[in-house]
């Protein structure tokens, strides 16, 4: 199976992300600019972290309106897995991939520092090995990472079962703790938190298990035998 | 044709916090002797110079422009355009 990294001007955990899929889980990655198209025969795509464009306006709002973005929606559509991870997380949003907004963290800093989710959605393409409410241990590197919905679009996400992930205690005042939601089908996740950073016992001082298990569900989603 | 500067102005909805001014209401001016004022909101202000027919014509393109490229984000912000004549 092959996965697109998409890279755009600013991108800088694309590395990251491409050695863990190549070097780790052994799988078949491209870097992507986002000036050019996907190609058909891409089974996932992976929108990474860092600071597209600076984070100037807002973050991720110009991302979003590069031309790749086309091709990731009609992925998207064509029910294609889509995980973006922080920045990667804010283009979902500000495209209209994923529902909501990432607001300045509360405390208007940034904040690098390990956190605890709670896995809420265990049937999407990156957390199919966790069981129902799981807590894991996984970083996050964000200054824009206040997720933020409207009182109607909650009870929406709610209803469907959009909330994939959340914080186990308040982090940075996001709508009812959340880390990480996905679109109504499910196969479009978008997490702040960091997993590509987490999946080598080397670099992780805590438990490296739970973020190798969003690559791993990926695998499992894709029937690749690791 | 003439050439009009219009002011962007894109700030929190009510109802979305805005630490930023909150700090600097709180930890600045009420720390002073400034006891009367009651409420700062931060905001982003975007200014645009623009060839236009007229004053209305420059205005609707702009909020035109800020509509289709989401230079604010509806669900948290609101705009307020003002328009110059230069």
């Amino acid at each position: 199976m092959k996965v697109g990294v998409v890279v755009f001007p600013g991108s800088n955990c694309d590395r990251d992300m491409y050695h863990v899929l190549t070097d780790v889980f052994h799988l078949d990655a491209e870097y992507y600019w986002h000036e050019k198209g996907l190609p058909e025969n891409i089974d996932a795509v992976i929108l990474p972290g860092g600071f597209s464009y600076g984070d100037r306006l807002r973050a991720g709002v110009i991302a979003a309106h590069s031309p790749i973005i086309k091709d990731v929606q009609k992925m998207a559509e064509k029910g294609i897995p889509v995980l973006g991870v922080c920045n990667g997380f804010q283009i979902l949003v500000e495209s209209g991939l994923l529902p909501g907004v990432l607001l300045k963290n509360e405390s208007l800093n940034f904040m690098c520092e390990w956190t605890n989710l709670i896995v809420e959605n265990n049937k999407t393409p990156f957390t199919n090995q966790f069981k129902l409410n799981e807590k894991i241990p996984i970083p996050i590197a964000n200054g824009e990472g206040r997720y933020y919905v409207d009182d109607d679009t909650m009870k929406e996400l709610k209803k469907k079962n959009q909330i994939v992930f959340r914080y186990s205690e308040v982090v940075n005042g996001s709508s009812n703790r959340i880390a990480g939601v996905c679109n109504e089908d499910g196969n479009v996740v978008g997490m702040m938190p960091h997993p590509e950073r987490a999946v080598e016992s080397e670099i992780n001082p805590i438990d490296n298990k739970p973020s190798s298990l969003i690559f791993e569900s990926l695998l499992t989603k894709m029937g690749v035998n690791k | 044709m003439a050439t009009f500067q219009v002011h962007v102005t894109i700030e929190n909805k009510p109802g979305i916090s805005d630490p930023e001014g909150e700090t600097i209401l709180n930890d600045l001016v009420l720390k002073g002797t400034h006891k009367t004022v009651s409420k700062i909101k931060t905001a982003k202000m975007l200014k645009f110079t623009i060839i236009e027919n007229d004053k209305q014509t420059a205005q609707s393109k702009v909020q035109e422009i800020c509509d289709d490229l989401r230079i604010y984000n509806p669900m948290v912000s609101v705009v307020t355009i003002d328009v110059f004549e230069n």
